[in-house]
C-alpha cells in the first residue's frame, strides 16, 4: 500500500513541479502575435509555395498585417476574393490584383530543334546548363529534364513526352513563379491573366542568336526579323538582340503578328478559332 | 561519323569499379568460410546457406517487382546473396527451414527494402534477421550441433559453444588450433577463424574494404578482455579465447564492414571500431547473452550518421583544431 | 626510396600516355583562324582590329578588358573576315574573331632565329610588361593570366618558385614533349621568372614516367644554381596547384582566400615557362603550343606544334582522321578537359590535347544508388566529403554544401571516376559550387 501511495505521491509531485515550471516558461516567453496574422494564415491556401516572395504562408500573412498597405503583397494562389477579405481585415485597399499563369517561351520540340549531341550527365536541367546549351543547336532553349516539373507544388506543369518541353496545365496553374525561377534558361514567364479565357498572344522563342543561326537550330526559332513589331498596331512588341518580345500587358490579342510570323514562333494560345496552328508545347484548355 | 557525340562533363573516364565488383569480391571472400563450413558441419550447412541465400534473392525480388514496383530489378548486384551468406552464417545449421525463410524476410524487408534498398538501410540486414531469429526463435537457435555430423539435420547432436561454456567451465574450453580451424559448436560460418582471415586477406588485398574497422574491433576486445583476464583470470577467459569464439572474426571483418552502414572515414571507422569492440565485450562479460557481436553492431549502425557527423575529413589546408 | 607526393586522397588512373615518345611536329597551317575573346579567366578582351583589316603573324588583335584580362595576337597572317560569335570549348556561344589566312608573314620585331637566348638584362617591371604585352596565361588549362601571378600580393614573402610538369592527366604528352624538345629555352624562362620573383630556389615537379625529361633537365641544370628537379611519385592530381606545392615543399595552402602565394610558393607551367622565354627574349607573342592529339582508335596520335585559332578538327585530320567509333571529343585530358560540341572548335591557349574517346570508353554507366561506400572521400585531395555535398547539390541545400567546403573544391573528378554506384558527383558539386559562389558573392556584394 505504502509503496502504490509513494509511486503516486513521487509522480504527482514531480508532474506538478514540471507543469508549474513549463507554466512559467511559457508566460515568461509568450510572444503576443496579432491575432490578424493567425486569421490571414487561415484563409491563405497554405501551400507555403513561396510565389508571394515571402518564407511560406504564416510569413506572408506577417507581411499583410506589418505594412502599410497591400502594395507588392499579393497570394498568386488566392483569387480576388480572398485578397479583397485579407485587406478589408487590415484595413487597406487593393486596386488590381489579377491571377497570372506561367507561359513556355519555346516551341523546340524533338521535330522542330533536332538534337545535335548526347547529354548523358546528371539529369537535372541546372546541371546540364552548366556545361553547354543542351544537346541542341539552340543554347537558349528548354533542355528538357523538367527541374520545372520537379519543383511545382500543384502538379500544374508535365513533360510532354512527344515533344520533350514542359506543358503547363492552365486550369491547375497558380502563377506563383517557382517553375520561372528555377527555369536555368528563364523560358517560363510568369503574365497576368487578360481575359476569362486566359487567351494569350506571345512569342515562343527565348533565343538571342542571330537570324541564320537561330534558323538553323530550330524551325520555329525567333529571328528578330520584326515582322511582328510593324504589324503590332499598339506598340506591344519590341526586338532586342535578334528577339521579339510581346508585352502581356500592352498586347489586345488582335492576332495580326501570329500571321505576319514568319517562323510561326509566335503563338496565339486559347482562341476558339483557327486552333490549327495550336502549338505542341502547351496543354489545350476544354 | 555514325552517331551523336556525347557531351556529359569531366571526367570523361572511369576507374571501372561497380556495386557488382566490390559485392563479388565480397562473395569470393565469403567462399572460404563457406567451404569450411560444409566441412564442419556437413549437409546441414548446405541446406541452411541454400535456403537463406534462394529465399533472400526472392523476397528482394518479390518486394521490388510488386511492392516498389521497380522496373528495374537490384538483384542483379549480389547484395541480396550476402545478405543472405551471412544470414546463414549466424545461425546453427539445424535450424528448420520455415524459419530460416522467415528470417530472410525480415533481413530483406524489414532490414533493407522498407527504407528503399540498398544504400538507404540503416542497419546491417543479415543483423537484423538474425536479431529477429534470435529473439523469436531462442531455443533453436542457440542449439548448436556439434560438429562432423555430416549427414545429420535436425536430429543432430547439439552441445554448447566455447562461449556458452565460459563461466561455467572454463577448464573444458576447445584448444585454441580447434578454436582456429572452426572445430567447435557454433553457427556455421562464425566457428573457422583461419578461412574467416582468408578471406580477409582478399577484401584488403582488392581494396573492398580497409583495415580500419576489423583491427580496432578485435585490438578493442583484446585489450578490455586482456584487462580482465588479468585482474580475474579465474573468471574471465583470456583475449585469444574471445578473438577465437563466437561470431567477432564474422562479425568485424564482415557484418560491421558493411559499405552502407559503416561510417565515411577512417576516423570515424576507428572509433566505430573501438565501439563495437567495447559493446561486445561489455555484453559477452556482463550481459545475459554468451555473444554480444550483433547487439553491438547493431548498437553502432544508429549511432553511425552521429559518427559521420563527428568524425568529418580533414579539410585541405585547415590547421587541426 | 618511394619519392615524394601530396599526402589527401588522390587516384592512380591509367596512364596511357600513347604520345610519349613522339617529338613535336608543326601542324599545317590552317585556312581560317578563329580567335575567341574568352581564352582566359576574367573578362574577355576587346577587339582592336576591324573587318578587312590585314594583320601579320604575332599582330595584336585584341586588347585586355581589365587586370585580369588578356592580349591576344593574330598566329596567322591574312585579313580579318568578321567578328562574331563562335561555340568554344565551354559549348557557348560566344564572340571571336575571324581570320583568313593568306600566306605566313611575320611581325618583324620577332626573333624567328633558332639561336639561344641564355642572358636577359632586363629590369623586372620591363619582363612583367612583356609578359602581359605577350598575352601569356597558364598554358596548363586554368589560363590564368601570368603576369598576374608574377606580381604576388604585397606582404607575401615568395621564396620558391614550383614548374609544373608533373602532367598527370592521363593521355597527355604536351609538355613532356615540350621538355624533350625545348629544355634549354625552359631553362632560360625558368631563370627569368625566378629573376622577376626575385627568389632563389626554383623546383621543376616531374612524375616519375617521364624518367628521359627528368634524366636531361637533371644534366641540363647541372650548371645553374638554384634550380632543381624533382621526381615526384605518380598520383592524379599532382598537377593540382595546392597539391603540387604540398609534395614539393611539404607546405600545406590553407582554404580560400589564400594563395599559394600565402605559403610563399607560386607555380608555373613548364609550357608558361617556355611561352616566357619566347616572350621575353624572342619577343614573340603566345601565338602557338603544343598539342597532344590522341586517342585509343586515333590511328597516328601526335603531339603537334599548333597556331592558335586553329579547328579541332584539322588537328584531328592531321593525326589520321576522325575514327569511326568516336563518341566523344575532348579538349583537355579525361579528367578535367571539356566535351567538344563538333570539331569546329578552335585551339586556345588553354588546350593542352585533344582527345577521342570511342564507343563503350566515353558513355557513362546507369546511375545507382549511393551504398555509402566511402571511395569517393578517401580519393578526394581536398579532404572533403563529395557524397555529401553531391546530394547538397542534387537536392537545391546550398548551405549544406557551403558548410562542407565546397568552394574549395577544385574539380579534378576524383570521386566520379571512383564512385562504384557511377553517381555523376562531380555535376552535381559544380553546381552546388556554382549556385555557392553566386550565393557568396551577392552576400558580399550587399554588405
Amino acid at each position: 500500500m505504502s509503496s502504490i501511495l509513494m509511486s503516486v505521491l513521487v509522480l504527482g509531485v514531480t508532474g506538478l513541479f514540471v507543469g508549474l515550471a513549463l507554466f512559467a516558461v511559457a508566460r515568461k516567453f509568450s510572444v503576443d502575435e496579432n491575432p490578424k496574422v493567425k486569421q490571414i494564415e487561415d484563409m491563405l491556401p497554405g501551400a507555403n509555395c513561396g510565389g508571394c516572395g515571402y518564407p511560406g504562408c504564416a510569413g506572408f500573412a506577417k507581411a499583410c498585417v506589418n505594412s502599410d498597405s497591400m502594395d507588392g503583397l499579393m497570394c498568386t494562389v488566392c483569387d480576388k476574393e480572398v485578397m479583397q477579405r485579407i485587406a478589408d481585415l487590415t484595413g487597406h485597399s487593393i486596386d488590381s490584383v489579377s491571377k497570372r499563369t506561367a507561359l513556355v517561351r519555346c516551341n523546340g520540340s524533338c521535330e522542330n530543334r533536332p538534337s545535335l549531341n548526347r547529354y548523358d550527365g546528371a539529369r537535372s536541367c541546372a546541371a546540364a546548363a552548366l556545361q553547354n546549351g543542351g544537346e541542341t543547336g539552340c543554347s537558349y532553349g528548354c533542355i528538357g529534364f523538367g527541374d520545372c516539373v520537379s519543383v511545382c507544388g500543384f502538379d500544374a506543369i508535365h513533360m510532354n513526352p512527344e515533344t520533350g518541353l514542359p506543358a503547363v496545365d492552365q486550369e491547375k496553374c497558380t502563377g506563383c513563379g517557382l517553375c520561372a525561377g528555377k527555369c536555368p534558361k528563364n523560358i517560363l514567364e510568369i503574365a497576368n491573366i487578360k481575359d476569362s479565357r486566359n487567351r494569350r498572344v506571345y512569342v515562343s522563342c527565348v533565343s538571342r542568336d542571330k537570324g541564320p543561326i537561330a534558323k538553323n537550330a530550330c524551325k520555329v526559332a525567333c529571328i528578330g526579323c520584326g515582322k511582328c513589331v510593324s504589324a503590332c498596331a499598339y506598340d506591344a512588341i519590341a526586338v532586342e538582340n535578334s528577339l521579339a518580345y510581346v508585352d502581356q500587358d500592352k498586347c489586345r490579342l488582335c492576332r495580326k503578328c501570329e500571321s505576319a510570323c514568319p517562323q510561326h514562333s509566335i503563338i496565339a494560345l486559347n482562341f476558339t478559332q483557327r486552333t490549327d496552328v495550336l502549338p505542341s508545347s502547351i496543354q489545350q484548355n476544354e | 561519323m555514325s552517331q551523336k557525340l556525347l557531351i556529359s562533363t569531366a571526367p570523361h573516364i572511369h576507374c571501372g569499379d561497380t556495386i557488382e565488383r566490390n559485392m563479388h569480391l565480397v562473395i569470393l571472400a565469403l567462399l572460404p568460410a563457406l567451404i569450411a563450413s560444409f566441412i564442419i558441419f556437413g549437409i546441414g550447412a548446405l541446406v541452411v546457406t541454400v535456403t537463406s541465400v534462394v529465399s533472400c534473392m526472392l523476397f528482394e525480388w518479390l518486394i521490388s517487382r510488386f511492392l516498389l514496383k521497380r522496373e528495374k530489378c537490384t538483384l542483379g548486384d549480389g547484395s541480396a546473396v550476402i545478405t543472405g551468406l551471412l544470414l546463414a552464417f549466424n545461425l546453427p545449421s539445424g535450424m528448420p527451414l520455415y524459419q530460416i525463410v522467415m528470417g530472410s524476410l525480415v533481413a530483406i524487408g524489414i532490414g533493407k527494402m522498407v527504407f528503399g534498398g540498398l544504400g538507404n538501410n540503416p542497419f546491417n540486414p543479415a543483423l537484423v534477421g538474425r536479431v529477429f531469429m534470435l529473439i523469436s526463435f531462442p531455443s533453436r537457435m542457440t542449439s548448436w550441433p556439434v560438429p562432423h555430423q555430416m549427414m545429420a539435420y535436425s536430429d543432430a547432436v547439439t552441445a554448447a559453444t566455447p562461449l556458452g561454456l565460459v563461466g561455467y567451465q572454463n577448464d573444458s574450453l576447445p584448444s585454441y588450433l580447434d578454436m582456429f580451424l572452426g572445430n567447435t559448436g557454433g553457427s556455421l560460418g562464425e566457428t573457422c577463424a583461419l578461412a574467416l582471415l582468408i578471406g580477409f586477406a582478399i577484401l584488403l588485398a582488392f581494396k573492398v574494404i580497409s583495415w580500419h574497422i576489423p583491427v580496432t574491433i578485435m585490438l578493442t576486445v583484446a585489450v578490455l578482455t586482456g584487462i580482465m583476464w588479468l585482474v580475474n583470470p579465474s573468471v574471465y577467459v583470456d583475449p585469444l579465447t574471445h578473438l577465437l569464439s563466437g561470431g567477432l572474426m564474422l562479425g568485424s571483418i564482415f557484418m560491421a564492414t558493411d559499405y552502407v552502414t559503416s561510417p565515411m572515414t577512417h576516423k570515424g571507422m576507428v572509433w566505430y571500431g573501438i565501439g563495437i569492440g567495447f559493446l561486445t565485450v561489455v555484453i559477452r562479460l556482463f550481459g545475459s547473452y554468451p555473444e554480444g557481436m550483433s547487439f553491438a553492431i547493431l548498437i553502432m549502425n544508429a549511432i553511425v550518421p552521429l559518427i559521420n557527423n563527428w568524425c568529418r575529413p580533414k579539410h585541405f589546408g585547415e590547421t587541426a583544431k | 626510396m618511394s619519392s615524394r607526393t601530396f599526402s589527401t586522397g588522390g587516384i592512380h588512373p591509367d596512364a596511357k600516355k600513347l604520345t610519349s615518345a613522339k617529338a613535336i611536329e608543326p601542324a599545317l597551317l590552317p585556312e581560317q583562324a578563329v580567335f575567341p575573346l574568352s581564352q582566359h579567366i576574367g573578362a574577355p578582351s576587346v577587339p582592336c582590329v576591324n573587318k578587312g583589316d590585314k594583320v601579320l603573324v604575332g599582330t595584336l588583335i585584341a586588347k585586355p578588358a581589365g587586370q585580369m584580362s588578356a592580349c591576344i595576337h593574330s598566329s596567322v597572317s591574312g585579313t580579318v573576315a568578321r567578328i562574331d560569335s563562335v561555340t568554344d570549348s565551354s559549348g557557348q556561344r560566344r564572340p571571336a574573331i575571324f581570320i583568313d589566312v593568306e600566306g605566313d608573314e611575320w611581325e618583324p620585331s620577332i626573333d624567328r632565329s633558332d639561336s639561344l637566348v641564355v642572358n636577359v638584362n632586363m629590369a623586372k617591371d620591363v619582363i612583367i610588361d612583356r609578359i602581359r604585352d605577350a598575352g601569356i596565361v597558364g598554358m596548363g588549362g586554368a589560363c590564368f593570366p601570368t603576369h598576374v601571378k608574377l606580381c604576388p600580393p604585397s606582404g607575401c614573402k615568395i621564396d620558391t618558385l614550383i614548374i609544373n610538369a608533373v602532367e598527370c592527366e592521363p593521355y597527355l604528352t604536351a609538355d613532356h614533349s615540350l621538355m624533350l624538345d625545348s629544355p634549354d629555352q625552359i631553362i632560360v624562362g625558368i631563370r627569368i621568372l625566378m629573376k622577376t620573383l626575385d627568389v632563389e630556389s626554383a623546383v621543376i615537379g616531374i612524375e616519375e614516367n617521364k624518367a628521359d625529361a627528368i634524366e636531361l633537365l637533371r644534366g641540363k641544370v647541372r650548371m645553374v644554381s638554384g634550380i632543381e628537379v624533382m621526381p615526384l611519385a605518380m598520383k592524379y592530381p599532382q598537377g593540382g596547384e595546392k597539391q603540387l606545392i604540398e609534395a614539393v615543399t611539404g607546405r600545406r595552402v590553407p582554404p580560400p582566400p589564400a594563395l599559394p602565394a600565402s605559403v610563399g610558393c607560386v607555380v608555373v607551367n613548364v609550357g608558361t615557362a617556355f611561352a616566357v622565354y619566347e616572350a621575353v627574349a624572342k619577343n614573340k607573342p603566345l601565338i602557338e603550343r603544343v598539342v597532344t592529339v590522341t586517342g585509343d582508335s586515333v590511328s597516328n596520335p601526335c603531339n603537334l606544334k599548333v597556331r592558335l585559332g586553329t579547328s579541332v578538327g584539322r588537328l584531328i585530320d592531321q593525326a589520321g582522321g576522325l575514327p569511326q567509333d568516336t563518341s566523344k571529343i575532348i579538349a583537355g585530358g579525361p579528367m578535367m578537359g571539356r566535351p567538344l560540341l563538333g570539331t569546329d572548335v578552335p585551339v586556345v591557349k588553354g588546350t593542352s590535347g585533344v582527345l577521342i574517346l570511342s564507343g563503350k570508353l566515353a558513355a557513362r554507366k546507369e546511375e545507382r544508388n549511393c551504398i555509402r561506400c566511402a571511395k569517393c572521400v578517401e580519393a578526394c585531395p581536398m579532404g572533403l566529403e563529395p557524397y555529401k555535398i553531391a546530394t547538397a547539390g542534387e537536392l537545391g541545400n546550398w548551405n549544406v554544401a557551403e558548410e562542407s567546403w565546397v568552394m574549395s573544391c577544385i574539380e579534378c573528378g576524383c570521386c566520379q571516376s571512383t564512385c562504384p554506384s557511377r553517381r555523376p558527383l562531380l555535376d552535381w558539386v559544380r553546381l552546388a559550387k556554382n549556385n555557392v559562389g553566386r550565393i557568396i558573392r551577392e552576400r558580399q556584394s550587399g554588405k
